[in-house]
C-alpha cells in the first residue's frame, strides 16, 4: 500500500485504573494543528477493560473518533498484550501518524510497536509540525541540547513519536462535542510471563517534584554535597523541594526523581531558584513554564539568564548563606 | 545464569562541540565514556553472577575505536565482550540498532537476562531496550530501580512519582535500569590486567547473518531533515547588585511583595 493511502492522526489514549493520562489531552489539542494541514481524522485509541465511560471524555477533548477495545487481557497495562492489540488496530485502519505521551508507559510500549509495525519512532519529541516541503516532522534536541533537529520518517507509515508531556495546552472539555465511538475486538491473551505484584503509594518513594509549588535547583556548578545541603536548607525554608540538572544526578548526589529536564521531570512551580545551573536546552524544557524564575550564577553569559526574572550574578557560596540568613531573620 | 549486558560508548556531553558549518558533532578532542546507566546494568549483572554463578557477556555496537566501553566493563568483571562493528551498521536509528543487537543476542544464545541502561546520554531515546525485547519476543521491565532474581523470575521495583510498582517477568526477560539501582564498582588494577586476557570478539553484519535491508541507513526509517538553533527567549531580567546581605534582603522583599513566599 502506498504511503499516501495511510490516513488518520492517532493518539494512543493511555489510561490506568480508569484515569486518562493528561498528556493524551495535550496531544489531542496538538492533533488539531496537524489536521489543519493534512485534513485527516483525529482518532483516540483506547485500550483497557470496561473503559466505555472514558470515550466521551476523549471526544470532549478533541477526538473526532474513539476506537475502543475492552478485553480482560488489557485490564491493566503490560507490554506484550498492548503491543499485540495496538498492532492489530493499526494494521486494520492504517493511520498516517501515531502519537504517544512520552510517559513511563508510553516509552515502554511504543518501541515495541516500532518493531511489529516496522516503522520509525521519534523519542520524546518536544514539538510536531509540517515543514515548508509539507513533510511531517518531530522536533528533538540533539547533541547536548546545543541544537534542535527535525526528525522525519519519509517512507514508512505510520509516522510515530512519543511526545514530551506538558508541551501543548489541552482544550477545555466540550460536553457538546460530537464524535463517533467504534468498538473493536482484537485477538489478545494476557501475558502469563509478566505480573504486577503491587502498585502502591510509598513514602520511601520520592515525591513528585512536578507537583511542587517551590523548587530550588542546583546545577553542574555545585561544588560539593555540603553545598547541596545548603540548597536543601533553602528549599526547606521556602516550603519547596530540592532538584537539579542532570550532572548532579549522574554523579549520584541526588536520585533521578529529582532531575529536571527532558530526561527528568517537567516542573511548573510558582517560584523557582536555579543555582549554578548553566541552562542547556534539555534542562530549560523542564522548567521554562515556572512562574517566577530566580537565577544565581557567576557567569553573566550563562544561557539560563535568558529565562530569569531575577538575576544575581555572584558566587552561590556567598549569596545562598546570606539568603538563608535573611529568611531565618524574617521568620524570627 | 547467562546475562547479556548491552553497553554504549558515548561522548562526554560536557565537551561536545558542533561544527558550525555542517551541524555535525565534532569528535576530535571529545572524551569518550561508558554511558553512566550502563555501568549500573553491569553492576547488577555482576552481583547476580556473584549470587548465582554463570557468565556476564557485554555487547556494544560501534566503530572499532569504540572498544573503550567494552574494555572498561571487562575491567569491572564481565567475562567476555562482543563488539558489533561494520561500516554497514553506520547511520542506524533505533529500529536498525535494536535489530543488530537482537541478532547478536540470538547468536550468543541461551541468555536468561538482557540488561540495558535506561537510556544513553547521547541519544536519550530509551528505545533500544524495549525494542530489542520486542525483536526477541521476551517480556520487559523498564525503569528498574531494584533488581533480584527469584525462582526463574526477575523482580523489580519501578518508582513512578510517589508510587512504587513491583513487577516480575519470567526469564528470559529484558530489563532497563535507572541510575538509582546500585553504585557501580570501579575496575581494579588486577581486573584490568585480567581483562586483557578475556575473550574479545568483533562481529560484522555477515557474522550475525544480518539482513542488509534491516541494518544501518537502509534499515532506518528515521532521519534528520534539518537542524536549527534553539529559539532564544528573552525575559526582562532584573539584576540585583551590591553586598550579599543587601541583595538577599531586596530579593526577599520583592518575592514577598509578589506573594511568592
Amino acid at each position: 500500500m502506498a504511503k499516501e493511502d495511510y490516513k488518520g492522526i492517532w493518539v494512543f489514549a493511555e489510561q490506568e485504573n480508569g484515569v486518562i493520562e493528561h498528556t493524551v489531552f495535550e496531544l489531542l489539542a496538538k492533533a488539531h494543528e496537524l489536521q489543519e494541514h493534512n485534513k485527516e481524522e483525529i482518532v483516540a485509541v483506547l485500550l483497557g477493560n470496561n473503559v466505555d465511560a472514558l470515550a466521551p471524555e476523549l471526544i470532549a477533548r478533541g477526538a473526532d473518533k474513539v476506537i475502543m477495545v475492552n478485553d480482560p487481557a488489557l485490564a491493566s497495562y503490560s507490554a506484550r498484550p498492548y503491543q499485540a492489540a495496538l498492532t492489530q488496530l493499526v494494521e486494520k485502519y492504517k493511520p498516517s501518524i501515531l502519537l504517544y505521551g512520552a510517559t513511563p508507559l508510553g516509552r515502554d510500549l511504543a518501541p515495541r510497536l516500532m518493531i511489529t509495525l516496522d516503522t520509525g519512532l521519534t523519542a520524546d519529541a518536544i514539538d510536531l509540525g509540517y515543514d515548508k516541503d509539507g513533510v511531517f516532522y518531530q522536533t528533538t534536541p540533539a547533541y547536548g541540547g546545543k541544537i534542535l533537529a527535525h526528525i522525519v520518517i519519509l517512507e514508512k507509515r505510520p509516522q510515530m513519536a512519543t511526545v514530551h508531556p506538558k508541551m501543548f495546552t489541552p482544550f477545555d472539555p466540550n460536553p457538546d462535542a460530537k464524535g463517533e465511538i467504534v468498538k473493536e475486538t482484537v485477538k489478545v491473551e494476557a501475558d502469563s510471563d509478566y505480573e504486577v505484584i503491587e502498585f502502591v503509594p510509598d513514602e520511601n518513594v520520592d515525591v513528585n517534584i512536578a507537583d511542587s509549588d517551590v523548587v530550588v535547583a542546583g546545577g553542574r556548578g555545585i561544588k560539593s554535597t555540603d553545598d547541596l545541603k545548603m540548597l536543601e536548607e533553602l528549599a526547606t525554608l521556602l516550603d519547596g523541594q530540592i532538584a537539579s540538572s542532570r550532572p548532579l544526578v549522574d554523579n549520584g548526589w541526588l536520585p533521578h526523581s529529582r532531575q529536571i529536564g527532558q530526561s527528568g521531570a517537567t516542573v511548573t512551580p510558582r517560584l523557582m531558584f536555579n543555582v549554578a545551573v548553566s541552562g542547556s536546552v534539555q534542562y530549560v524544557l523542564g522548567m521554562q513554564k515556572a512562574g517566577c524564575i530566580v537565577v544565581v550564577n557567576q557567569s553573566k553569559d550563562a544561557p539560563i539568564y535568558d529565562y530569569a526574572h531575577y538575576g544575581i550574578v555572584a558566587d552561590y557560596r556567598k549569596f545562598i548563606p546570606a539568603l538563608i540568613e535573611e529568611l531565618k531573620n524574617r521568620e524570627a | 545464569m547467562k546475562i547479556v549486558v548491552f553497553v554504549k560508548q558515548v561522548p562526554n556531553t560536557d565537551d561536545v562541540k558542533l561544527d558550525p558549518k555542517t551541524g555535525n558533532i565534532r569528535r576530535e578532542g571529545v572524551e569518550s565514556i561508558l554511558n553512566p546507566m550502563d555501568a549500573n546494568a553491569v553492576e547488577a549483572a555482576l552481583q547476580l553472577k556473584e549470587q548465582f554463578g554463570g557468565t556476564v557477556v557485554a555487547v556494544s555496537m560501534g566503530p572499532p575505536q569504540a572498544s573503550y566501553a567494552l574494555k572498561k566493563v571487562l575491567g569491572m568483571g564481565c567475562d567476555e565482550a562482543y563488539l558489533l562493528s561494520d561500516r554497514a551498521f553506520g547511520g542506524a536509528d533505533t529500529l536498525a540498532t535494536s535489530y543488530t543487537l537482537a541478532k547478536a543476542a540470538e547468536k550468543i544464545g541461551d541468555y536468561d537476562l538482557l540488561l540495558f541502561g535506561r537510556l544513553a546520554t547521547d541519544g536519550d531515546t530509551a528505545q533500544t531496550g524495549p525494542a530489542v525485547a520486542a525483536w526477541l519476543g521476551v517480556p520487559q521491565i523498564t525503569l528498574a530501580s531494584t533488581l533480584t532474581v527469584e525462582d526463574g523470575w526477575v523482580v523489580c521495583d519501578r518508582k513512578l512519582g510517589g508510587m512504587r510498582q513491583r513487577v516480575r517477568a519470567k526469564l528470559p526477560a529484558a530489563v532497563t535500569v535507572t541510575g538509582d539501582l546500585n553504585k557501580p564498582r570501579y575496575p581494579t588494577p588486577i581486573n584490568i590486567m585480567k581483562a586483557s586476557k578475556k575473550p574479545f570478539t568483533t562481529w560484522g553484519a555477515a557474522d550475525m547473518e544480518c539482513d542488509p535491508a534491516k541494518i544501518g541507513m537502509p534499515g532506518s526509517p528515521s532521519s534528520t531533515k534539518e537542524v536549527l538553533e534553539p529559539e532564544k527567549r528573552s525575559t526582562d531580567t532584573k539584576f540585583f547588585t551590591g553586598e550579599m546581605a543587601d541583595i538577599a534582603h531586596e530579593l526577599v522583599k520583592t518575592l514577598e511583595a509578589e506573594h511568592l513566599i
